[in-house]
């Protein structure tokens, strides 16, 4: 029975390594400029003849594709973390308004900064949106306090994302000419406009996040006993939940930060990955969860930039479509669970 | 000083500050069952809870070997006191042997990872508790039955050297209560594990414990062995029961007397009464019992449920004065029920009381 396990996970693992490879391949070459994959091949060994085809993988398509993966990835996670703390299956960074609340405190950063011609640096950017994402954590907490009801706990988390968007658009209303541009496109959601340096700075960023919540995989799964049992087999409660608390929200931030808002990944993600390898045992799950949100986000991000090409959709809007059927699965599948 | 294994004292408990019970003094050996029993709200999970730190206890000290618990690490602790809590986990694709593996997590390294050794243990644990057909099912889906079984097994694969359970047999049918409390018993013995628990049954409380706590009102109201505890006016008193009353012999209870004149005269002994006394009690019909040796089962339950009962000293033959009597209750009655078929040398005035009985014209039911 274990063999059959392992053979599973293996199998689970196999089947996804191959979509990543195959949806790399497909970014990399489709778009609003079709590159043949000879073309591809020959540029990635450096001896691309096209400097036109060379310039749009490496400066373009390339470092988009990356930080598709890396900030899916962390999407995924802090998803995963946020189930776990809420243990709830339909908390994600996006419906419980963490993704919102960096959205707005990003927005207030820029225009702030634009409005007196600084320059925004990814660092600061990160810095406000964790602010932001923690800012809106605190009010879920909060409210997480007064009512027991987890149903509640995501209406609360959606109102709270409301109230968020609605200030933000209303500082995007007041704000100056540049900065509307720069904005708009950003609180829709998109990779786009991802360079190497931002590339950098979100792959140490995440990767060494992502690389402490698997070193959590252990207190993960002594909390998925619930509190009580967790406390009585000698998990530090107090600091566990912060430390959940605290990784969700930066990673969460992070994608913020570098890509506005981005719906739905975080629930679709686990769950999929949970049901597909038929555990939730976080040593296993939190790194199939990595894979799956970039997986993930290279197939939504593929389909933003390729349907209505050249006309790009907002990644949200993808997401979305994918991710929020597999919400309400779930929550179909709970209330014939509980019956 | 003797050493008890597990000490508390002057312990007191109670949520935010405010003290529920005080000065509660456990002294437990290992390999010893202490059951706490008392009325719902008296605090038993609260005395539990503060002991396995889920809650802060207000005041005194919880020693585990002569070491204060609360300087110790939680995950020593955790090696050395496990529990059987109320809350249901509520899992998500997790099977019941990863729930019971999670009790190695205060041996495990970094990660959380088994060793051989702790498979073996988690094995051990799961047949212990006759579970290892379990092992690969959803824990979700186990039945109540299944589900007390597999965090048992949880705990005891924690290789704790005390046990504390919550009402671990609340939502068991009678062959899992007994088969959870056997498997317990055997921990106590074979393991020396310490166990201390709460239980809302009587009967089995009796039964298991060593040493029997009565949690009521603002101290510990009695703490002794099942022979000091379970006493008639003891446990009557603990529950406040004005209606029925405790048998310690039986662990049960008796519903109310009938009210009002007793018409019915019911002659037993040996046991054939008992369904016609809580027959008629179910009908709400007082009567009268006799002519009961003192050491007849018949004895106990007519006590609780008869008007009165004419009763005879153990071993002795029927004398005048009782048969006396039970004419004289037969008299003021309409109907008597006999349920002797066969008399001996002791009981056998019953037979002239039947006799008499129909002579005076009574009713006759006979079993």
């Amino acid at each position: 029975m274990k063999e059959k396990h392992s053979l599973r996970n293996l199998t689970v693992i196999g089947i996804m390594l191959v979509l990543f490879a195959a949806l790399a391949v497909l970014n990399i070459s489709l778009g609003s400029v079709k590159i043949p994959f000879s073309e591809t091949t020959k540029i990635f060994f450096g001896k691309g003849t096209n400097d036109t085809f060379q310039e749009l993988i490496w400066r373009i398509r390339l470092p988009r594709m990356t930080a598709a993966i890396i900030l899916g990835g962390a999407l995924a996670l802090s998803g995963f973390l946020l189930q776990t703390f809420f243990n709830n299956p339909i908390a994600g960074p996006f419906v419980l308004g963490i993704s919102s609340g960096a959205k707005l405190a990003v927005a207030l950063l820029m225009v702030y900064v634009i409005g007196r011609n600084g320059v925004v640096t990814s660092p600061a950017m990160i810095l406000s949106a964790f602010a932001g994402a923690l800012l809106s954590m605190g009010f879920v907490l909060l409210v997480s306090q007064r009512i027991q009801k987890s149903s509640m706990l995501i209406v609360a988390g959606v109102m709270i994302g409301y109230i968020c968007s609605a200030i933000t658009d209303f500082v995007v209303t007041f704000a100056s000419d540049a900065s509307i541009v720069n904005l708009h496109n950003w609180s829709k959601g998109s990779f786009s406009g991802a360079s190497w340096e931002d590339v950098g700075i979100m792959a140490v960023v995440v990767l060494v996040t992502s690389v402490i919540v698997f070193f959590l995989s252990k207190p993960v799964g002594a909390y998925q006993m619930g509190e009580s049992y967790a406390k009585s087999i000698g998990l530090n409660i107090k600091l566990f939940r912060a430390s959940l608390v605290v990784l969700s929200s930066f990673l969460a931030a992070c994608v913020t930060a570098f890509a506005g808002p981005v719906s739905f990944v975080g629930i679709a993600v686990p769950h999929l990955v949970k049901s597909a390898l038929k555990t939730s045992k976080p040593l296993i799950v939190i790194p199939t969860c990595f894979l799956g949100g970039a997986i993930f986000c290279l197939g939504c991000d593929l389909i933003a930039r390729t349907v209505f090409a050249p006309t790009e959709i907002s990644i949200s809007s993808v997401t979305a479509i994918f991710g929020a059927p597999i919400v309400i699965y779930i929550m179909v599948k709970r209330r014939s669970a509980v019956r | 000083m003797t050493d008890f294994f597990f000490k508390t004292s002057e312990l007191s408990v109670g949520y935010n500050g405010k003290s529920l019970i005080s000065n509660i003094e456990i002294r437990l050996n290992r390999g010893e069952i202490l059951t706490l029993i008392g009325p719902n709200g008296a605090g038993k999970s609260t005395i539990l809870k503060s002991i396995t730190r889920h809650i802060e206890k207000l005041y005194g000290t919880v020693l585990i070997e002569n070491t204060a618990t609360e300087t110790m690490s939680a995950n020593a602790l955790a090696q050395k006191v496990s529990v059987v809590l109320t809350d249901k986990p509520k899992t998500e694709l997790l099977t019941s042997e990863d729930v019971v593996a999670s009790g190695r997590y205060p041996y495990t390294g970094r990660l959380g990872i088994l060793s051989e050794q702790d498979k073996a243990i988690v094995t051990e644990a799961m047949s212990l508790v006759n579970a290892l057909s379990l092992r690969n099912t959803d824990f979700a889906q186990l039945s109540d039955g299944q589900r007390q079984r597999i965090l048992l097994a949880r705990a005891i694969c924690q290789e704790p050297e005390i046990i504390v359970l919550d009402e671990p047999t609340s939502f068991l049918d009678l062959r899992y209560e007994l088969e959870l409390l056997s498997i317990l018993r055997c921990l106590a013995k074979d393991r020396g594990i310490a166990v201390i628990m709460s239980l809302h049954n009587l009967a089995m409380a009796q039964k298991v414990s060593d040493y029997v706590m009565c949690v009521r009102g603002e101290t510990i109201a009695h703490y002794g062995t099942p022979q000091e505890i379970f006493k008639r006016e003891l446990i009557s008193g603990l529950y406040d029961l004005d209606n029925g009353s405790y048998n310690p012999l039986f662990g049960s209870v008796e519903m109310a007397k009938p009210e009002g004149e007793a018409k019915a005269f019911v002659i037993a002994g040996g046991g054939t009464g008992i369904g016609i006394y809580r027959k008629l009690q179910k009908e709400g019909t007082p009567f009268f019992s006799g002519i009961l040796h003192e050491n007849d089962i018949d004895f106990q339950v007519a006590s609780d449920l008869a008007a009165e009962v004419v009763a005879e000293k153990s071993f002795c033959e029927i004398s005048d004065a009782s048969y006396n009597r039970a004419l004289k209750l037969i008299e003021k009655c309409d109907v008597v029920i006999n349920c002797l078929s066969q008399y001996g040398i002791a009981n056998k005035r019953n037979a002239d009381l039947f006799a008499q009985a129909k002579k005076m014209g009574k009713k006759i039911a006979a079993m």
